[in-house]
Parts: C-alpha cells; structure tokens; sequence
C-alpha cells in the first residue's frame, strides 16, 4: 500500500479548515502512526529473514556442496568455505547428461506449444466469444486435475506398451500436455477477459476471422499472459517424474531419472549428485523467477491474482 | 459441481456479440464451439478414457505371471472376472490398509503444517523490510527446485547420518562447547514417516506462502485503515479482519494442497522406496508396487479407483470454494 492511497482520507478534512482543524491534526498525527506500521520494524524484519534464509539454506548447500570436491563435500563438521571447483559439472557431461536434458528439453518444449495451441483458442471460446454452458466446462476442465495420475497410469502403460510407444519421448508429450491443458485453459482465460472489447469488435467490423483475430489482435495483448502460461506449463512438465520413470528407459529419459539413476554408483559421490541436482533445477528456478509474479495464478489454477 | 456453477451461466450472458437475434442460428453455435473443440476432445480423450479402463480393470482377476486366460480389449490377458473382490482386498489386506493410513497421515500433516508455516511467511512477507522482493524470491525456491531433485538432496546432502548437514551441525555445535563428538542420528532409519514429511513441507510451504500472500495482499486497504484509526490492536485486526478475509484463500491453499500432496510418489519412491517395512508405503507407491513388483493389475486398479474417489470428496471442496472466488469475479 503506498503513501498515496494512506494520504487520501485525510486530505478533505485538512481543507476544511476552522471548526475541523483539531480532529484534522488528530487524523494527522495517525496517519503517521498507520505508516509505520505498514513498515516492518527492525525485529520483524530480522525475523523474516531467519526464516527466509532457514528455507533456502538446503538450496544453498546444495549450490555450495555441488562447488566441493567429494572429499571436502562428505567433511564432518561441513566445511562450507573449502575450495571452489567447476570439475563436477564436467564430470556431468562425461556422464552424458546431455541426452537427458534434451529429453526433458523436448517434451516440456513441445508439450508447451501444444498447451498453447490447444489452450488459447479454447479460452478464446470460453470468455470472448463464450460458448452456452461455458462455465460447465471450464469445471470440467479443472475437474481433470484433480484426477490423480497414478490411477491412469495401469491403462496408460498397456496401450502406451500395446502401441509400441514405451521409451519414447512423444508419449510424454502427449502426457504433459493434457497434465497441463487444464491449468492453461484457467490461466488464459484469466488473462483473455482483460481484453478491452471495443478492440475485438473493430476487429470483427473490419472483417477479420478467427485466426486473424487471435494472432494479430489478442496475442499480442494477451503476450504477457501467454509468456507466463508458457512458463508455468513448462516448469510442471520439466519436473514431472511418475510417468517418466514408468514409461521411458534408456532412449526418451528425462532429466529426474538421470538423477535417481546416479546414486546406483559406489563410493563417494555427494558433491556430483548437488551438481546434477543443481544443474536439472536450473532451467525450472530461472523460468520461476522470471514467471514468479504470474506464479500464484498458475499454481491456484487462475482463482487467485 | 454442475448445480453449484450453472447459476452462475445464466448471470453471466456472454457480453460480446451474443444478441443478434433472439434464435441463434446453428452456424454461430458452431463457430463458437470451434476453437474450443479441439482442446476438449483431447482433454476427454486423454484423461477419461484411461479412467474407464481403470474403472473395468478393477474388476478383473488379472496377474500377469499367471497363465492368460482371455484378452482384455487386445492390451494384455486378464484370469478371469472378480467382481468387487479386488475392492474386498483393497480394504482387508493388511498393506493396502497402511497404504490408506500412511496416504491420510502424510497428506494431513504436510497440509497442516505447511499451511502454517505459509500463513507465518505470508504475514511476515506482507510488510515492507529491506530485501523483501529478494527474501520473497529465495521463499520460491524450494517449490521450483525438482521434486526429485529436493528428495535426493534431503535424503543425502542433509539426512545421511555420517556426513549430512544435519548431524554434521549438530557434530559442530557440539564441537563448539567442547565435546569429542556430536550425536549421531540416523534420521531416516529412526524416524522415516516424520524425515519424508519435513522434505515434503520444505517443498509445499512456499505453495502455501505465495497463495494466502496474494489473499493477503487483496484485503481492501480501507477497512484495515478504519480499524487502525478506531485503535484496534494488531492482533485483533488479524483476528477479526485478516483471518475472515483470508477464509477462503485458507481454503484454497488447503483443499488444492490437499489434492497435490496426496498423489506424492517422487519423495517416497527417491527417499525410503515405502520403507522400512511399509512404514512410508502412501497409496500412489502401493499402486506402483502392486502394478510392477507384484503384478496384481486388477488389485492395483481397485486401488487407483479408491484414490480417486477419496481425492473427489477432497475437490468437491475445492471446486466449490473456487467457484465462489470465481462467481464473485465474474459477476
């Protein structure tokens, strides 16, 4: 809340002056009051950070481990200032790691543009131009998501197995996008109703169809919404392990079974799983980051802004 | 969920070039039906159809190690037809019902506690300090760093009782005052149900955070004004005002939490496989066992049809609390 908005009940009592002016100054002396209230004090915000740094400390042990070399990085009591080293992540791509972040590259990048295409014409039919019963099918679309995966997983694996899709990446598309569709649906139909609609109707009297329409005049509005969508579906995708460990093996593996698949090796090896672990987390924080404003209307399906 | 939302159809008429005539014509119907069709027939296809097949599977008599006797729709031979007794044995055998106990306790309590930790860095967060965008950022992290991922650094780089962080703080402190050496625990051996809830409450409590800040956040400026100029205490704001106003998102928070956390399967399968015993073993990995371990695919489709039915109570809820958030928007 900014001081603006704070200054605004007062300001019609501080004109009227004369009779007014003792409760103006009274209202003056709280308004000073509110305001450093709305400001955290010292001690608040120490203990905001307590708490903030006590969460991220597992994030910044992994970092720091994954910089160690294995000796320093299995040391009790931890030695967090040890020498710096990169070899752990060369380590990873001698043990090709590549494949596997283009397999998670693939399947979270086409399932993303199938999300899309799939997902902003049918939120265009749901706020712009609404279909009759729109809402039933927006809750039909949600009611989707809260259908737990490991239940479709049996009849998944047997056509997927009967089709001769086990191990490879198109199945994980397949399965991402609709994981992801309802959650795109919810979230551009909540950004495709702040189209102002005088736009859309110069749109339609100037003759332009459907397709038209959606990519020269809503997208270009709707890009930020469509840019946050995009990373949302993107970050659930990248992360999603039940079905790829079921339903990959060697050739369409993500990046998560390149991680658990790292802990079958002997000896000593804490510092190289924080680099791989650090390494898969990557792309995911960065698009959350970037996202992280958009984040909560994603996660809430679209209900909370 | 179609009674509580088709009122809200009817308040809602579409606002854009709906009244061209009183009768619309068919070709306008389908011009609007167009662009959705192609997302719902995938939707239908892709998340119902293998629903269906999980509903018929559980009643068969299926294992494939046993002789096939008769093609189920040419995806694989089942025995023979069982009836409702794979459901018999979803809630008589002794490891189903763990399942059952150890999916509500997990589930319950990573909610429970994550949800508290969330409202107390929501409070926290909702007051300007110096780094407030940054702590909120860092706050993020742990939801974003792959479940997997965040598993396996639990379970290594922090439980593992000879070099984790864990002890070796412990170890440290210890040191600090003196002492030879630091306790050892083996955290995940000694307390397995209570090691997969902290990992799994680090991963949530952020979900938890960003939902009720954003309800935080929306509480109208001039009632909280009001109250501060009447010389309400800070507590009786949060009480009478804050807490009322944040109900619903409480709700959210909760009931969408709910539906995510029962399905967990990365930490369990990455940091005790179900163990020891079957002391960890939630629904999702009794499933998975029961599918590729113990070959049971009639059992382990009864089991997936009870993990539904128990997540549709669950988001009966939430749908009903989301369509009253999103009936007041669309008023």
């Amino acid at each position: 809340m900014s001081a603006d908005t704070a200054a605004q009940p007062t300001t019609p009592d501080t004109e009227e002056a004369g009779a007014m002016a003792p409760n103006a100054a009274v209202r003056r002396r709280r308004k000073k009051g509110m305001e450093s209230e709305d400001k955290a004090g010292p001690l608040w915000a120490i203990g905001a950070w307590i708490l903030t740094l006590a969460f991220f400390a597992p994030v910044a042990w992994m970092v720091i481990t994954s910089l160690h070399i294995e000796a320093d990085a299995a040391s009790n009591p931890p030695s967090v200032f040890a020498p710096i080293t990169f070899e752990n992540y060369g380590d990873l791509f001698d043990r090709n790691v590549l494949p596997y972040l283009l397999n998670s590259l693939i399947a979270s990048g086409v399932s993303t543009l199938l999300v899309l295409v799939l997902a902003v014409p049918a939120a265009y039919a749901l706020s712009i131009r609404p279909v009759e019963k729109w809402t039933d099918v927006m809750f039909f679309f949600l009611s989707t998501k809260f259908l737990p995966p490991i239940a479709a997983l049996l009849p998944i694996y047997l056509i997927v197995q009967n089709t001769g899709m086990l191990d490879n990446i198109f199945t994980l598309v397949i399965l991402y996008t609709s994981m992801n569709l309802p959650i795109a649906v919810w979230m551009m139909r909540s950004f495709l109703i702040e189209v102002p609609v005088a736009i859309l109707e110069s749109a339609s009297l100037d003759g332009a169809g459907l397709l038209r329409t959606l990519i020269s005049v809503v997208a270009p509005i709707a890009a930020p919404g469509i840019a946050a969508t995009s990373l949302i579906c993107f970050i659930f995708s990248w992360n999603e392990f039940m079905f790829a460990v079921n339903l990959t093996s060697v050739d369409a593996a993500t990046s998560p079974i390149f991680l658990v698949g790292f802990i079958s090796s002997q000896g000593l090896f804490l510092a190289k799983l924080c680099a791989a672990a650090t390494l898969v987390s990557l792309p995911v924080l960065i698009a959350g980051f970037a996202a992280q404003d958009k984040l909560v209307r994603g996660l809430s399906l679209g209900a909370v802004k | 969920m179609t009674a509580t939302t088709s009122e809200a159809t009817d308040a809602t008429e579409p606002s854009y070039g709906a009244r061209n005539s009183p009768k619309r014509d068919r070709s306008e119907v389908w011009r609007r039906r167009g662009p959705l069709l192609p997302a719902l027939i995938f939707t239908i296809i892709v998340t119902q159809l293998p629903f269906l097949i999980t509903l018929a599977i559980s009643l068969l008599d299926w294992n494939i190690q046993r002789p096939p006797e008769k093609s189920f729709l040419g995806l694989g031979n089942y025995q023979a037809f069982a009836g409702f007794s794979n459901f018999a044995t979803v809630f008589t055998d002794d490891r189903l019902r763990t399942a059952v106990l150890n999916t509500v306790i997990l589930t319950a309590s990573v909610v429970v506690v994550s949800a508290l930790l969330g409202l107390a860095m929501a409070v926290l967060l909702d007051r300007k300090f110096p780094g407030r965008g940054l702590a909120r950022t860092l706050l993020i992290a742990p939801f974003l760093v792959m479940p997997v991922a965040g598993a396996l650094l639990w379970k290594h780089a922090l439980y593992n009782p000879d070099y984790g962080l864990f002890n070796g703080t412990l170890n440290w402190i210890w040191q600090l005052f003196g002492a030879e050496e630091g306790p050892i625990v083996d955290w995940i051996s000694s307390m397995p149900m209570p090691a997969v809830i902290a990992a799994l409450v680090w991963q949530w409590t952020p979900f938890m955070m960003l939902i009720l800040l954003a309800g935080l956040q929306s509480q109208p400026s001039d009632v909280l004004e009001a109250a501060k100029i009447d010389r309400a205490s800070p507590v009786q704001i949060f009480r009478h005002i804050t807490l009322p106003h944040l109900r619903r998102y409480i709700e959210l928070a909760t009931l969408l939490g709910s539906v995510y956390i029962v399905q967990t399967f990365d930490a369990i399968f990455t940091i005790t496989q179900g163990g020891p015993g079957s002391a960890t073993t939630n629904l999702p990995y009794e499933i998975y066992l029961t599918m590729f371990r113990k070959f049971e695919y009639g059992e382990a489709a009864a089991a997936g049809v009870v993990v539904v039915l128990g997540t549709i109570i669950v988001a009966t809820f939430a749908l009903r609390t989301i369509s009253s958030l999103f009936n007041e928007e669309n008023a």
